[in-house]
């Protein structure tokens, strides 16, 4: 099956786009918008999994590559994927920020209280590692 | 070595400085540094190299570097960090506890409470900030300057963000006037429409309800100061109003009704349609504050008759301080603009739009439009898991109707709890008992007690807020901790250890004081 994946094919850049929002996705600070980016690639993708129509596969594609434009630095292309696309209003597009995932590093909060932090999973039973600071009681 | 090689350049500037002539002696002069700097490759001797390329600093792999070590630190878990010096790593240090015990207690959480409170507002969407920020910092143009090129650019932009928030609603672009929020826009449309017909002749009644927003039932009160009548609708036990008592309230002098979309404490949902129908048979003009629905709920200001449509983008994860009306203008709705000025906004709302909110709004809008039924699919899995954890602890109670109701909006009362002690106990949460406008009164809510609740249960109410962002961890989390939380607020009670008993409360006489 491997074998058989040509750079240009679809289902390739498929799965290389997805990687990349994927990883795009994790380099946001802010707990909720991390989460809902993983969760939002990975559901869009399963919505689509099936979806045999080429022309509908390419627009899908270019809606999955304005999205990590949008997440992303800079629109480094995953690998397979030309973008040819014209910028849909000239010097606007050129100007989109693209780099949200950076500025949600530049206003870096502290970590909800549901994100477990060394284990990942909520604390506070026997033996377990606890709450120092209390929040309901001060 | 390292004290040798400065001493010897130092020495090699001094002869360089007292004769210049002399300069060519230096490169004569080899063995100096031969000892002295042991020049790595060896084949060059000046002091320094001085290539163009060491002079010039490469901007793009300088932010790159830059970039590349900032994320290694922002990825970096406390737990995974050793702090200098003192060889413990970054979870014992944020607990000053736990540096004390050595370790011995870790903190694994973070502090920053959940929000849960999507009603009173929500979080700004980075798509949104995205569309924002180049109208933030270059595109700065005024959208009403009509004479160059910077003022074309902002307009365009402007009216695409029009048009996202009209298809948003089905409205027409030109029916839409942007305004500060939806306050500004109710005041604008309820006080507009009345005060234009008192003009004219007769008419001088308007209809409103009482689990409105204070802002309508604000308005109406200074119209009633105004000389209108005004008729404050009751709402069933459900929160909806009955649609034959509206039918009866309506005289031949009635202006306008004014009926919310969805509540912004109960999240029910009013009967819209049936109320835009009855409206535009009585040639009633109706408004509806949109606030909570749009975005969250389809809306279509044709099929639902609708003459008049308060909206506003913090509420759909667009930016504060931006909202807009909706004005219907076939058949035409007249209003008499509140404030008046430069004639922007087909003179109903003038002053200088900002750009950066109103394309925020239609990005917002139009990112509501497209994820609706994503968004309306998890919203509801996450309120049935949250409401099925919520009434399965003893003497709970949802208020509202439960059929027609929005699910991002979950207002559950908790028997023998003070809701505001039970929100002091949730401070790991953000949560709200009411409108974020009352929320600063002890006073039980208006819109409860609209509702036949008695004062006690109004009190014990708490409202949970659920969107876009929301996580199925976070709704676990809250699950757990409102009901450890309102058990031992419980075991405190007195009034609980009677019900267990089985004692009626309200048989009770309570001595007075």
């Amino acid at each position: 099956m491997a074998l058989s994946l040509s750079k240009g094919d679809a289902s390739f850049q498929a799965r290389s786009l997805y990687r990349s929002l994927l990883r795009q996705a994790n380099q946001f600070a802010a707990y909720n918008f991390r989460e809902y980016a993983r969760r939002r690639t990975r559901d869009a993708f399963r919505e689509h999994h099936n979806e045999s129509d080429d022309r509908a596969v390419q627009e899908l594609l270019q809606k999955g590559l304005k999205e990590l434009q949008v997440l992303k630095v800079r629109p480094n292309t995953p690998r397979g994927i030309e973008t040819d696309r014209p910028p849909e209003d000239g010097k606007l597009a050129d100007n989109r920020g693209q780099r949200q995932t950076v500025i949600s590093q530049f206003f870096q909060l502290e970590r909800l209280v549901v994100e477990g932090g060394k284990t990942g999973k909520q604390t506070g039973e026997e033996g377990d590692i606890v709450r120092q600071k209390d929040q309901g009681w001060d | 070595m390292s004290n040798i090689t400065p001493s010897a350049a130092r020495l090699a500037l001094r002869t360089c400085s007292r004769r210049p002539s002399a300069c060519s002696a230096l490169r004569a002069r080899p063995q100096i540094f031969a000892t002295a700097g042991q020049c790595a490759s060896g084949r060059r001797t000046y002091v320094s190299k001085t290539e163009s390329h060491q002079a010039t600093v490469n901007v793009e792999t300088a932010i790159k570097a830059d970039q590349k070590a900032f994320l290694n630190q922002t990825g970096l878990q406390p737990g995974n960090a050793q702090m200098p010096t003192t060889g413990m790593s970054g979870d014992a240090m944020m607990s000053p506890t736990a540096g004390i015990l050595k370790q011995a207690t870790i903190m694994d959480e973070g502090a920053r409470p959940i929000y849960l409170d999507m009603q009173a507002t929500t979080p700004m969407d980075p798509r949104v900030l995205d569309a924002m920020l180049p109208f933030m910092t270059g595109l700065y143009g005024n959208p009403h300057s009509r004479t160059h090129a910077y003022g074309w650019e902002t307009d365009k932009a402007v009216e695409q963000a029009r048009k996202h928030v009209a298809d948003l609603i089905g409205a027409d672009p030109k029916e839409i006037i942007f305004t500060s929020g939806a306050t500004e826009s109710n005041n604008m449309s309820i006080k507009g429409v009345a005060r234009f017909f008192k003009r004219s002749g007769k008419k001088n009644h308007v209809i409103t309800c009482q689990t409105e927003h204070k802002c309508v039932l604000d308005s109406c009160r200074h119209l009633q100061d105004e000389g209108f009548e005004v008729t404050y609708l009751p709402v069933k036990s459900d929160g909806l109003i009955d649609m034959k008592e509206l039918e009866e309230a309506i005289r031949p002098e009635t202006i306008l009704v004014s009926i919310m979309a969805v509540n912004n404490e109960i999240g029910v949902v009013q009967p819209i349609e049936e109320i835009g129908q009855l409206c535009r048979k009585k040639k009633v003009f109706y408004h509806t504050d949109g606030a909570q629905a749009a975005g969250k709920i389809p809306m279509d200001v044709n099929k639902m008759n609708i003459d008049l449509m308060s909206l506003t983008a913090h509420k759909i994860y667009g930016p504060m301080g931006i909202g807009a009306c909706y004005v219907r203008r076939r058949p035409r709705v007249r209003l008499d603009p509140i404030i008046s000025g430069g004639g922007q906004e087909r003179g109903l709302r003038s002053g200088t739009l900002a750009p950066p909110l109103v394309i925020g709004f239609g990005e917002a809008a139009r990112i509501a439009m497209e994820e609706m039924p994503y968004d309306t699919k998890r919203i509801k899995m996450l309120s049935d898991r949250l409401l099925n954890g919520l009434l399965a602890l003893d003497h709970t109670s949802q208020n509202g109707a439960a059929d027609r109701h929005y699910p991002g909006c979950v207002n559950v009362s908790f028997a023998y709890v003070e809701g505001e002690s039970l929100l002091m106990a949730l401070k790991d949460i953000a949560l709200s008992s009411g409108s974020a406008c009352t929320s600063a009164s002890l006073e039980p809510s208006y819109v409860l007690r609209a509702l036949g609740n008695s004062d006690e249960s109004a009190h014990s109410s708490i409202r949970f807020g659920i969107g876009r962002f929301t996580t199925e961890e976070e709704i676990d989390y809250v699950l757990k901790a409102v009901s450890e939380r309102v058990t031992f607020l419980r075991e405190l009670s007195p009034l609980w250890e009677m019900v267990q008993e089985g004692i009626d409360l309200k048989s009770i006489e309570w001595a007075q004081h």
